[in-house]
Formats: C-alpha cells, sequence, structure tokens
C-alpha cells in the first residue's frame, strides 16, 4: 500500500504537518496489554466494589433481574455493531425495532409519540421543559422539589442561559406536590409543571388533578418517571401533554450510573416540537412496509442553530435491550412484575416507621427513630445488606431519613434483617 | 463486478404486535416470598391501571426469532467496510463487552457507599488519566453523554469562564465545514452562532477568520481535522488569534482517531474539546448509542468542569461535591459508566505505541483509498488527506447521478455507503472513512466497486438511479414518511403490508 502511494514509510503520512503542532513524543501510557491481562485488571476492580451484597437502594437506578434474551439480542453484532439508521434500506432491523420502541412507549405511557430515546432520564427533563416552552411561548418552568434531587440539578443546568427561569414547588406533609405552593406559583408565564410519579419518595402523585390545575393557567403538564416498572400496574399519566423518563429498570443493570435509555413522549399536536430522531413508517419503491428516520427537519443535522435540541447520537442498543425486556415480560408479565415489586416493598414498608402517608409503590422513605441513618447502614454492612439512601445530602429537612427500595430481586430474609436492625435488635 | 457478495434468503417478520396472541408469555417469575398486595387497596382504585393495551404476547422461542430476523436486515462492522466519514466505524472488541458484564462493575449502583465503588472509581480515574495524556489537556469529565453532550459542557465552561472575566460575550465562531452539532449547542447556551466561510483548500480562511473576531466572541469551534479530513495548517496561527481577543478555542474531537499519538490539541492551543469514545477508542455504535462524549481542558477552565469531581484522599478515592464556580451536572450520576469501561480496556490493548500505530494505519487506509478512486472521482480538495478522504459527485451529475444514488449502488456491492452530502460546503460529497480497521483486501473491493459504480454511471446510469437493487427492502419512500407520519403502530389501523 506504501508504494501504490509513493511512501517509504507510514511515517511519511504526517511528515507534512509541521514541527510545532506534530507530537514526536511517546505517550504516557503502559504497553499494549493481551486480553487475558485485560480481564484480570477489570475482574481486580470488580472485586473492589460492593460483592455478594443485597441491595435496597433505589433512587433512579433499581436492581431488577435481566431476562436472558436481552443480552443476546444486543450481543448480535448486527445490532452492536451498526450505525444510525441512516441508510434505511441496510437498517431495517435497526428501524422497525426503534418503531417497535416507540410504539411500547406509548401504550406504556398512554401517549400518542415517542421518540428513539434520549440519554437518560436526567437529560430528558430539560428537553422536556424546552419542549413546553416552544409550545407555549412561555418561558417560566415550575418543577416539584419531589423530582429526582439530580435531575433538578441537570435542569438547572440546562436552563440557565436559554431564558428560562426554574422555580421549584415543595412537597406537603404527605410527601406530594404541595398545592397550595403550586397555586401560589402559577401564573400566565409558566411553560410547565414538572412532577415526577412515583415522585422521588416513591410516591403516587394525583396527575388528574394536577394536569387540570396547570392547564387551567394555560401551562404544560410535563410527568417524569424513574421507574419504568412501575408502569405497569399504575395508571399512566394520560392527562399529561409531556412524559420523560428513564429505562433503566427494563434490563439495564446499575453500572455504576450509565449507560441508561431516557424517553420523551407527548401528545401528538406536539409531535413536530419533539427532540431527537423519530422513526416512520413507510413504503418502499415496491410498496412492501418499510421504515426510515422522519421529520429531520426538526434536527440539528438539517436545522442547525435553529434546531430543536443539539442531541444526535442517542441510547439506542440500550432502547433496544428495553424493547427486548417488554417483549419478554409483555402485557401479563409486565403486571406481574409490577404485583411482585409492590409487594415486597410493603412488605418491608410493613415492619419500618413510614414518613409519608401517601400511596407508594416500590420506593418509601423510613424515619430512624434517633438512630443515625449511617449508623443503620454500618450495620447493614455487617450482615452483607447495602441499606437505603439517606436523604440528609439532598434535603436537609429530611436528615433522619432513609430512601429504600424493594424489588421483585429483594428477599424475604434480607428484609427481616433490616427491620430486626432497625428495631435495634 | 460484483465481487463481495451474493444474494440469499431472507426472513421476513411481522411487527411484534403483530405476532402477539392473548395469553402468550416468554418470562418466569420466581413464586412470591411475601404476601400479595392487592393494588386497588394500596394504591387508590384510580391509581390502578387496567392491561396495557396491544402490549406483546410473545413466547421465548418467537421473541428471539423475531429480533433475529430483524438482526439480519441490518449491515454492520462485522460484515464487512462501514466507510462513513466522521463516524470511525472501527471493529469493537469482544473482550470490552465481556469485561463491562462483570458483575461487580455492571451490578455498581451510583450510590452504594464509596469504600464499596473504589474499583469504579478507578477505572473513570485511570481513563481520564488516559484521555489527558492523549490530548495533552489538564483535566477530563467523562459525564456527558454523548458528542453533542460534551460540546454542551465545553460551551458552557466557555460560557463561565468568560462571565468569570467579567463578560460572557454574545458570539461562537463556527466554520461552514461544521457537524450540525455545533451551531445547535452554540444556540442552547446562548449564544447568536456566526459562520466562517472556508477557503478553496478546505481550510478556515485566516482573512476571514480576523474580521469576525472581536471581543463580542466568546469561543470558536474548530473540528480538526476538520470535515473535509484536513489537518488546519494554520491552527496555531487560528488559537493564537482567538487568544489574543480574549476568546477560547473548542474544538470538535470526532476526528480524533487521525490524531491519537500523532499530535496532541493542547499542543496546538486548543482550550477544551470533547472525543467520541464511540468513535476514537472503539465503542460499539448499537445504531444510535449509547455514546460517551469526554471533555478535557486546560487548567484555566478546570475550576468549571462539572461536578462531582473524582478526588484521592489518603489511599482511597471519594466524590467531591464542593466545587463553587463548576457549571453544575450535566447528567445524572457519573456518565455512562459502561461506555467507560470498554473505551479503558482498547486503550490499554493498544498501549501508547499501538494507539499511534493505529493512527498512521487509519490515515494509510485513507489516503490508500484516495490515491485508487481519485482517477475516477473528483477530490474536493487537493490537501493532504489524514483519516477521510472527501469526493464530489461533479463528474457523475453530468450523467444526472448524485452522490445519494452511487451510495445507494454500493449496497448491491455489499458495502455500507460512505457519508452522503456532508460536508455540506462540498456539492453533492462523498465522505469516505476507512479506519484501520480495514485490510488491503477489504479496500481493494471498496476501490473495485467504487470504481465499477463510476463505469456503469456512464454506461448504465439509470442501474445506479434505481438502486439499491438486491436488498430486502428497495428504495425508501422517505417523502410520505415525513408527509403523513406514521410514528406507532396501532391495532385499528393494520397496514396492508403486514406480512406474516
Amino acid at each position: 500500500m506504501l508504494a501504490v502511494l509513493g511512501l517509504s514509510s507510514e511515517e511519511a503520512l504526517v511528515s507534512y504537518l509541521s514541527a510545532a503542532v506534530r507530537f514526536d513524543g511517546k505517550l504516557d501510557l503502559e504497553n499494549g496489554k493481551s486480553e487475558y491481562e485485560i480481564v484480570d485488571y477489570f475482574k481486580a476492580r470488580a472485586a473492589r466494589n460492593a460483592n455478594g451484597y443485597a441491595s435496597f437502594l433505589g433512587a433512579g437506578v433499581y436492581n431488577h433481574y435481566r431476562p436472558v434474551l436481552c443480552d443476546v439480542v444486543v450481543s448480535r453484532g448486527e445490532f452492536l455493531t451498526s450505525y444510525t439508521p441512516y441508510q434505511a434500506e441496510i437498517s431495517q432491523g435497526t428501524l422497525t425495532t426503534i418503531f417497535e420502541f416507540q410504539t411500547m412507549v406509548c401504550q406504556l405511557t398512554g401517549m400518542d409519540v415517542a421518540n428513539a430515546s434520549m440519554y437518560d432520564g436526567s437529560s430528558a427533563v430539560p428537553e422536556g421543559a424546552m419542549m413546553a416552552a416552544r409550545v407555549t411561548r412561555r418561558d417560566k418552568i415550575l418543577v416539584a422539589r419531589s423530582v429526582h434531587p439530580e435531575y433538578r440539578e441537570v435542569l438547572t443546568t440546562y436552563l440557565k442561559h436559554g431564558g428560562l427561569p426554574v422555580s421549584e414547588v415543595g412537597y406537603s406533609p404527605n410527601g406530594l406536590l404541595d398545592l397550595d405552593d403550586l397555586t401560589k406559583r402559577l401564573d400566565d408565564s409558566v411553560a410547565a409543571l414538572i412532577v415526577q410519579t412515583p415522585n422521588f419518595f416513591g410516591l403516587l402523585e394525583q396527575i388528574d388533578e394536577l394536569a387540570h390545575i396547570v392547564h387551567s393557567k394555560g401551562a404544560l403538564l410535563v410527568v417524569a418517571f424513574t421507574e419504568a416498572v412501575a408502569l405497569g400496574l399504575i395508571e399512566p399519566p394520560r392527562e399529561a401533554d409531556i412524559v420523560v423518563g428513564e429505562l433503566q429498570s427494563f434490563a439495564t443493570p446499575p453500572s455504576y450510573g450509565g449507560p441508561y435509555a431516557g424517553i420523551i413522549a407527548s401528545k401528538d399536536k406536539f409531535v413536530r416540537q419533539l427532540p431527537g430522531r423519530l422513526v416512520g413508517e413507510t413504503t418502499d419503491s415496491e410498496g412492501r412496509r418499510a421504515f426510515c428516520l422522519t421529520l429531520a427537519t426538526r434536527e440539528q443535522h438539517i436545522r442547525r442553530e435553529k434546531a430543536t435540541s443539539n442531541i444526535c447520537t442517542n441510547q439506542a442498543l440500550i432502547a433496544l435491550m428495553a424493547t427486548v425486556y417488554m417483549t419478554v415480560y409483555g402485557k401479563e408479565g409486565m403486571r406481574e412484575l409490577a404485583q411482585q415489586n409492590l409487594s415486597k416493598a410493603h412488605y418491608l414498608a410493613s415492619k419500618l416507621p413510614r414518613k409519608f402517608d401517601a400511596p407508594f409503590f416500590n420506593e418509601f422513605v423510613a424515619t430512624t427513630n434517633g438512630k443515625s441513618a449511617g449508623e443503620i447502614n454500618r450495620e447493614l454492612l455487617e450482615h452483607n445488606i447495602v441499606g437505603g439512601l439517606p436523604l440528609d445530602r439532598h434535603y436537609p429537612e429530611l436528615s433522619g431519613c432513609v430512601l429504600l427500595c424493594a424489588t421483585e430481586m429483594s428477599k424475604r430474609a434480607d428484609m427481616d434483617r433490616i427491620a430486626a436492625v432497625w428495631d435495634g435488635k | 463486478m460484483i465481487k463481495k457478495v451474493s444474494p440469499h434468503i431472507v426472513q421476513n417478520e411481522p411487527l411484534i404486535f403483530e405476532r402477539s396472541s392473548p395469553g402468550k408469555r416468554g418470562y418466569q417469575l420466581p413464586e412470591l416470598d411475601v404476601p400479595n398486595v392487592d393494588a386497588e387497596a394500596a394504591l387508590g382504585r384510580q391509581n390502578v391501571r387496567g392491561e396495557i393495551e396491544d402490549f406483546p404476547e410473545i413466547s421465548e422461542v418467537e421473541a428471539i426469532r423475531h429480533f433475529t430476523r430483524l438482526s439480519t436486515w441490518n449491515y454492520a462492522i462485522d460484515l464487512g467496510l462501514y466507510p462513513l466519514g466522521s463516524c470511525t466505524m472501527k471493529y469493537n472488541p469482544r473482550v470490552n463487552e465481556l469485561v463491562a458484564r462483570i458483575d461487580g462493575l455492571a451490578w455498581a449502583h451510583p450510590y452504594q457507599p464509596e469504600h464499596l465503588s473504589q474499583g469504579c472509581m478507578e477505572v473513570i480515574a485511570a481513563l481520564e488519566n488516559a484521555l489527558a495524556v492523549i490530548t495533552g489537556m489538564d483535566a477530563v469529565t467523562l459525564q456527558p453523554a454523548a458528542g453533542a453532550h460534551g460540546e454542551f459542557t465545553g460551551l458552557l465552561m466557555i460560557r463561565a469562564l468568560q462571565e468569570h472575566r467579567g463578560n460572557p460575550r454574545k458570539k461562537i465562531l463556527v466554520p461552514d465545514s461544521a457537524h450540525g452539532t455545533n451551531p445547535a449547542t452554540a444556540s442552547m447556551v446562548g449564544y447568536a452562532v456566526e459562520n466562517i466561510e472556508s477557503n478553496d483548500r478546505g481550510m478556515v480562511d485566516m482573512d476571514r477568520l480576523s474580521r469576525h473576531v472581536t471581543e463580542d466572541v466568546a469561543g470558536l469551534m474548530i473540528t480538526n481535522p476538520n470535515t473535509v479530513g484536513v489537518f488546519e495548517q494554520d491552527i496555531k496561527r487560528i488559537t493564537g488569534l482567538l487568544h489574543e481577543k480574549g476568546a477560547l478555542v473548542y474544538m470538535d474531537g470526532a476526528n480524533m482517531n487521525a490524531l491519537v499519538g500523532v499530535a496532541r490539541p493542547s499542543d496546538f492551543g486548543i482550550d477544551v474539546m470533547h472525543l467520541n469514545l464511540h468513535k476514537t477508542f472503539s465503542t460499539p455504535h448499537g445504531g444510535g448509542g449509547p455514546g460517551s462524549g469526554a471533555v478535557a481542558v486546560r487548567d484555566i477552565l478546570k475550576p468549571f468542569l462539572p461536578g462531582p469531581r473524582l478526588k484521592r484522599e489518603s489511599d482511597r478515592w471519594t466524590w467531591d461535591y464542593d466545587l463553587p464556580q463548576s457549571i453544575g451536572r450535566v447528567r445524572s450520576f457519573y456518565g455512562n459508566f459502561g461506555v467507560l469501561v470498554r473505551a479503558l480496556a482498547y486503550i490499554m490493548a493498544h498501549g501508547g505505541d499501538g494507539l499511534r500505530r493505529a493512527t498512521l494505519d487509519a490515515l494509510l487506509n485513507a489516503n490508500y483509498i484516495r490515491k485508487k478512486l481519485e482517477a475516477h472521482y473528483e477530490i474536493a480538495y487537493q490537501s493532504p488527506t489524514m483519516h477521510e478522504c472527501v469526493f464530489s459527485d461533479d463528474r457523475q451529475a453530468r450523467k444526472g447521478v448524485r452522490t445519494g444514488d452511487i451510495a445507494k449502488r454500493l449496497i448491491d456491492y455489499g458495502f455500507h455507503p460512505y457519508t452522503v452530502s456532508f460536508p455540506l460546503i462540498v456539492r453533492g460529497a462523498l465522505m469516505i472513512e476507512p479506519t484501520e480497521t480495514e485490510s488491503k483486501r477489504e479496500l481493494d473491493l471498496f476501490a473495485d466497486a467504487m470504481i465499477s459504480i463510476a463505469q456503469e454511471v456512464e454506461d448504465n446510469p439509470e442501474l445506479v438511479l434505481q438502486a439499491p437493487h438486491s436488498t430486502r427492502t428497495s428504495r425508501v419512500d422517505e417523502v410520505t414518511a415525513a408527509r403523513k407520519p406514521i410514528l406507532r403502530w396501532k391495532s385499528s389501523v393494520r397496514s396492508a403490508q403486514a406480512a406474516d
């Protein structure tokens, strides 16, 4: 090949770069490693993490069993090693699964239309807020304090320079959004209220009532979720205008925070304001059903600075994993799975003092009755149990409170152990 | 002649919803070891949904056949050359998939105690360090989830520094050859975008640029090598010019596969840049994600990095949340950790020398393709080629055949097309990036295919205009898809084409 190019060595390919910009040194990295050494290195790192613990952490990231089929499908090179399906004729596999994904997200959330995925739940929240601002041509965003604290932080970062001031609506003593505070803050300049259900404390917000209040002022309701499994059992937010959320629960392991897949869905009438990629059904030149990326005039590669978002790469493979997960569980399984989560969490909660009395799904806030949350969690670790999340860092007023989560993977014996530690036994 | 492929039987498959039949199931949950809770009693009747209408009901074997059949309708790197320019479609080593799935890493919860997360934190620290070494920059954040997300993070930091200096300024300069994400990002951060026209060598024009650089300019976003695969020869003068006026320079690192081990952005004056770990560092594209858009910065921007930051405290790692000047979070938790594991594994496998060799191989492959095709396609610019080469369809357009048609015909030859019609500054662009992955044999097959198509354009343009001829799906009607959007399946609207 060098001969074809009339070169004596590969170095000649960079010799035209001036010495001032060329790097002739040696990168200060170790020598290349064999496959065996690489596996060994990461096994050693994994051994330095928690191993063999039962975990009762939730707070936006959930431990759910992953059906084997999910990894089988996403490990196929045809899905794993393909690019964004711009060339429809040789990307029908990916395009069809995205179309199925969009459909399932709609069925699950009660919305009309959903995109091909967002980075994660946290970044989907500001995308939903900006979308609401475009639809209403208003600029103020209200967000419930019971929305995941890190989601709210991301919202603040995103909107800082977009001319969309954010203010927070507090929660009542029962842990649900404070309606009085909402009424006080809701005026004609509000584009949207963002509320999460089940909320960060695991509690079910009253979506219909909130929708009614918000709509009466001409604002939109953006509903967020972090625990997608809940949607197998709880009434979807049909009265919302935009739904954003996180699908980590559907087949993605916690993986120290990512990669996950976010979703954004809405009512039909807002489709042209949706950010990100959309797949649509059409036909090929012989009239057969086919799918392709569509409505691209919303997107950055066409609209550049006037695009609805700068998002390009999303989380396609994770969305595929979620699609396989939803397929495997199906209509009946999604419900049974949710029902098991509900039962486990309620079993655990029945043995601990709860902070809030509103209905909850698979997470709840427990009070520690004088003991420090740290003390309890240290004691649980001795029994190979990772306890819940102490809430003091994100909610100073809830110091001494712990957010616990139980899923279908939680075992009764571990829950009994938690109760015993709580009671000082 | 078509050498690489032969047509073969492909399975048809309906949508999963059309395969569904009541009562079928593909799962088995364990028996409950606690009392079953009555949902309506626990949640309130109004909070409990009925069945999820039209959700699939499928057996396990039907599910695996469904997805396997669909997978065969895709082209993939595992099947051959995938020369999408600016996308760096290189081989994705499978050991990286294996290590990302090791239980202790995959099941690490982001909120588990720090002393039980040291392994994850070490991985993050090791990758931050490696990327700092490769770019020559002073600090790295791994929080952004993709390239555009990295751009957003970088521009927020530029804005924060300018504000800290007393004036956020008003504009971001973007060369007209830039990826669409650049202007879209600048506008999300509240900046006006000013486009800089490229010169006839495909590079940023110094004279034009200097007219745009004023005290109103917060920064320049530049891709280097740029989207025509050319190294910006004046890059040091460009960054110097911006710095003189108090502006910063952001580098879109989408094309970093041309530079690893060969040039460090810090050496030519870049202040902040992103790296697409799903391009340069081989993490799989997965049909459009997940990616990771690591951002590397010079010292002056370090205080503004998103938090939390890793900090070494005596003998262990801890997360530092006390960052008063930080731009805040751009994503929950610590980024796409699973992608970071894969990228680190790739860097470890290569080592410093191996990374440099990979870069040189990528340059060699691109130059080889250019040499083989130059006689048949119009090269867009005479400047030296780095990791990708860009042609225009000028010669073929005379016969009414455009870059998009040539791309479709390439499919019949068994290849994924190159990037079509981008960059926008080249009329009818064919943007080809072979990467270091490809052997001479695959490159020759590709070049032969391209040359054969050029001949077909002369002899029988209709053949090319109607392509592809051998795929399961022929040319797709994208116009109708956009005019009458059908974005989800509905049981009430059974498609006439629903095959079974």
